[in-house]
């Protein structure tokens, strides 16, 4: 089966401990994490891991099985590009001289949609956020210019397309079951 | 106010809540006050001192297995907790309900690499179903009450407990704890009417069913509801290594164990049937041989607690996800009475085959050495096949699974999951206290039995009735095996020059005699069993003996080897 960059969202309670656990299912099965995030997500003590990783189909589902298996996960799922917004952000650092020189590197900066954070006599900071295309293409052409002195990209976050959150409706139908006990 | 306890005291109290009343373990530094506690609980809470930590948790899994109830083991810190994590896999890969409990420093060292501090919850939590440090007193109550009810409930596993010193001496005002739901995990699946509705309708229009039945039925105290499932719609069932006492070996629906040495009709007929219905069982490879062309021509489905075994090996039909004591029923209720004669009788020229080919030879020679197939059948005839059997790993073990029969259930305990030797006789020793009304056989052999021979000393000190049958072959007989038949019968390092074992019982007080003629046989077995207490019975068994049929790893489930 094909390989294709898969979007793994996972959430966990908020304990000590997760990460390791959720990356373990992943080395485990010889699956390389290309990004990962993990935050605070909006649902209140509930944490949001985004992680992407090339693999199959069967792969992801056995890997959001097992990691949902992890008794204080909460939800795993995977998706694929078409089935959520995704987004990540980029930061760079150039030459202000070269910049100043080179008219090109502006022009370069403004077509991306890119914003400069900051400027000062050495250095400028630019911030750019879209998918990772975007920002490798505005890294490779201000990078043609001779003028980046640092760069750096986050891991992707991703939202969902439907209209509520899956993680809610979990929480509630389990409260429901709560009570039941 | 209420009285002030220690945490370590809470651990005591909060076992007791949780209905503990025999604990496998090994003291040291950083578990003292916990040892120290112990000594006032001694009359509610059995503590039993093993020889070896990994033997703690393996008594553990033995008692586990035969009493349905969550086995217990207590060990300190650093090479005490490490020396359980062989036991901690084992549990995790056989689903056995243990809840281990180790002694870790105080939390202002964690992490400095003060003496015998070893990241217990880094190492172990991969290989359990939960693993936790309990940083403060006032933490115990929930967290052994969380561990229990994780351990038992869903599938069953291993849970760790990482008790720091400081949290076993703190003062605290005890609060009992009652965990009986956690948001995160769902052990108990609501079912799904559909797919019951389509299974049964899939039982309903099967010619040729073959039920395979797991340790899931009995952990799921199943066995009736698939009994009754089975003999509604007359299905034929084999077993798994671990379900084998799922339903009376002398039913007439049973055709036998499935797997590498299982019987080659259920091996052979997974590949014929038009339904294979899976019950708590997990498709091993040692159970599929190569799954590329493993019961292609069935439909599957497969009932399991566990959600992520659905299609993880076998891609099946329909999932049935749940507790099978409620599943199953929901099915039979839909399914239609009816016979499967002529698909039943199927069975039968393999089953022959086998016992011309294999079974004959193997439990009834007429001369040469002893045979372990022939032990095997005559101490389980002698126990009216009413014993439990424990198993180390190896020759031994594959022998006495296929050899033995079973008459009640939780009467297997063996390492099917990840094969650990060493494993029989601790797991032995649990198996008497677990259940102390029935006799306890184990069968080792001469590689496995010294892996954990050092809790010789348990049972002397307990006077444990274990009922020890060593099968010595002088070789490690099952890599040797292997050795003839994949690697040019290049011997490399599985011949073994054996102690006196005789001497070794005798020096821990148990009772023993060794067996090297044949007529001696049942004369030695009836000794062991009217015997109380241990006994050590050695039978010299013929060295290159091979465990027939043998399904070669990688093969076609039907491409058994009856002779090599
Ligand atoms: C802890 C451990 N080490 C190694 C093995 C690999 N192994 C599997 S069977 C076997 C041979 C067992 O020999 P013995 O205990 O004498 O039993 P036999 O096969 O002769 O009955 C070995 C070494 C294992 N399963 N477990």
């Amino acid at each position: 089966m094909e390989n294709k960059l898969y979007t793994f969202i996972i959430y966990s309670e908020n304990v000590p401990g997760i990460l390791s656990q959720i990356t373990a299912v992943y080395t485990r099965r010889q699956v390389n994490i290309e990004s990962l995030n993990v935050c605070a997500s909006s649902t209140p003590g509930a944490h949001k891991y985004t992680i992407t990783a090339y693999c199959d189909e069967p792969m992801a589902k056995m890997l959001t099985a097992q990691i949902e298996k992890r008794i204080d996960v909460l939800q795993a799922n995977y998706f694929t590009d078409d089935e959520i917004f995704i987004n990540e952000t980029s930061l760079l650092k150039i030459s202000t001289p070269i910049m100043l020189q080179n008219k090109n590197v502006c022009k370069i900066v403004r077509i991306h949609n890119a914003h400069i954070v900051e400027v000062n006599p050495i250095y400028a900071t630019i911030e750019k956020t879209g998918i990772t295309n975007d920002i490798l293409e505005l890294y490779n052409e201000l990078n043609s210019t001779g003028c980046v002195l640092q760069f750096v990209r986050s891991g992707r976050i991703a939202i969902t397309k439907d209209f509520t959150e899956h993680l809610d409706e979990y929480l509630a139908e389990r409260e429901k079951q709560r009570k039941d006990i | 106010m209420a009285e002030k306890i220690t945490g370590a005291e809470a651990m005591m109290r909060a076992l007791e809540k949780e209905g503990v009343n025999t604990l496998f373990g090994y003291p040291g530094g950083a578990i003292m006050p916990t040892y120290d506690a112990l000594y006032d609980h001694k009359k509610t809470l059995n503590h039993i001192l093993v020889r070896h930590e990994q033997g703690a948790v393996h008594a553990a899994q033995g008692y586990a297995r035969v009493s349905g109830k969550v086995g217990c083991a207590i060990v300190t810190s650093g090479p005490g907790a490490t020396n359980t994590v062989t036991g901690i896999a084992d549990a995790m890969a056989d689903s056995t309900p243990v809840v281990v409990i180790c002694g870790q420093v105080g939390v202002s060292m964690l992490g400095t690499d003060a003496f015998q501090e070893v990241d217990v919850v880094g190492i172990t939590s991969p290989a359990s179903k939960w693993s936790y440090q309990i940083r403060r007193a006032s933490d115990v109550a929930w967290a052994v009450s969380r561990a229990f009810y994780i351990a038992r409930s869903g599938r069953p596993g291993p849970v760790v407990l990482d008790f720091t010193k400081n949290a076993q001496t703190e003062l605290i005002d005890y609060k009992p704890a009652k965990i009986n739901f956690i948001r995160s995990y769902d052990p108990t699946p609501a079912l799904n009417k559909d797919s019951i509705k389509t299974a049964a309708k899939l039982i309903n229009n099967s010619v040729k069913p073959f039920a395979l039945l797991g340790q899931g039925v009995e952990l799921g105290n199943a066995n009736q509801e698939v009994k009754a499932l089975l003999e509604k719609a007359q299905i034929p069932f084999a077993s798994t290594l671990l379900g084998l006492s799922d339903i009376p070996s002398d039913h007439p629906l049973n055709m036998g164990m499935l797997g590498m040495h299982g019987n080659l009709g259920p091996n052979v007929m997974t590949n014929q049937c038009d339904l294979l219905i899976a019950i708590g069982m997990r498709f091993d490879d040692r159970v599929t041989g190569n799954l590329d062309t493993y019961a292609k021509q069935a439909k599957i489905i497969h009932f399991d607690i566990d959600p992520s075994e659905f299609n993880k090996n076998v891609k099946i039909d329909v999932a049935i996800l749940g507790d099978c004591k409620e599943s199953i029923p929901a099915v039979t209720e839909l399914v239609d009475a009816t016979k499967h004669d002529s698909w039943i009788a199927g069975f039968k020229p393999y089953a022959e085959k086998e016992y011309n080919k294999v079974i004959d030879k193997a439990t009834h020679p007429e001369n040469g050495p002893l045979l372990m197939g022939e032990v095997v059948q005559k101490i389980s005839e002698a126990t009216n096949n009413e014993a439990i059997l424990v198993t180390d790993v190896g020759q031994n073990q594959m022998f006495a699974c296929r050899y033995f029969k079973y008459s009640k259930p939780r009467s297997v305990v063996t390492s099917g999951g990840i094969g650990t030797m060493g494993f029989g006789l601790p797991a032995a020793i649990g198996a008497t206290f677990g259940a102390p009304d029935r006799t306890v056989c184990v069968f080792c052999g001469d590689g496995g039995l010294q892996m954990t021979l050092q809790e010789f000393g348990t049972i002397m000190e307990q006077h444990a009735p274990v009922k020890i049958i060593l099968l010595n072959n002088n070789f490690l007989g099952n890599v040797r095996q292997w050795q003839s038949m994949f690697f040019r019968r290049r011997y490399s390092f599985t011949p073994m020059l054996n102690p006196d074992y005789a001497m070794i019982a005798k020096a821990y007080n148990i009772a023993t005699r060794t067996v090297i003629e044949r007529e001696e046989l049942n004369d030695a077995i009836t000794e062991m069993l009217n015997t109380d207490g241990p006994f050590l019975l050695q039978c010299a068994i013929m060295e290159e003996d091979n465990v027939l049929p043998m399904t070669p790893p990688g093969a076609n489930v039907d491409e058994m080897l009856l002779e090599i």
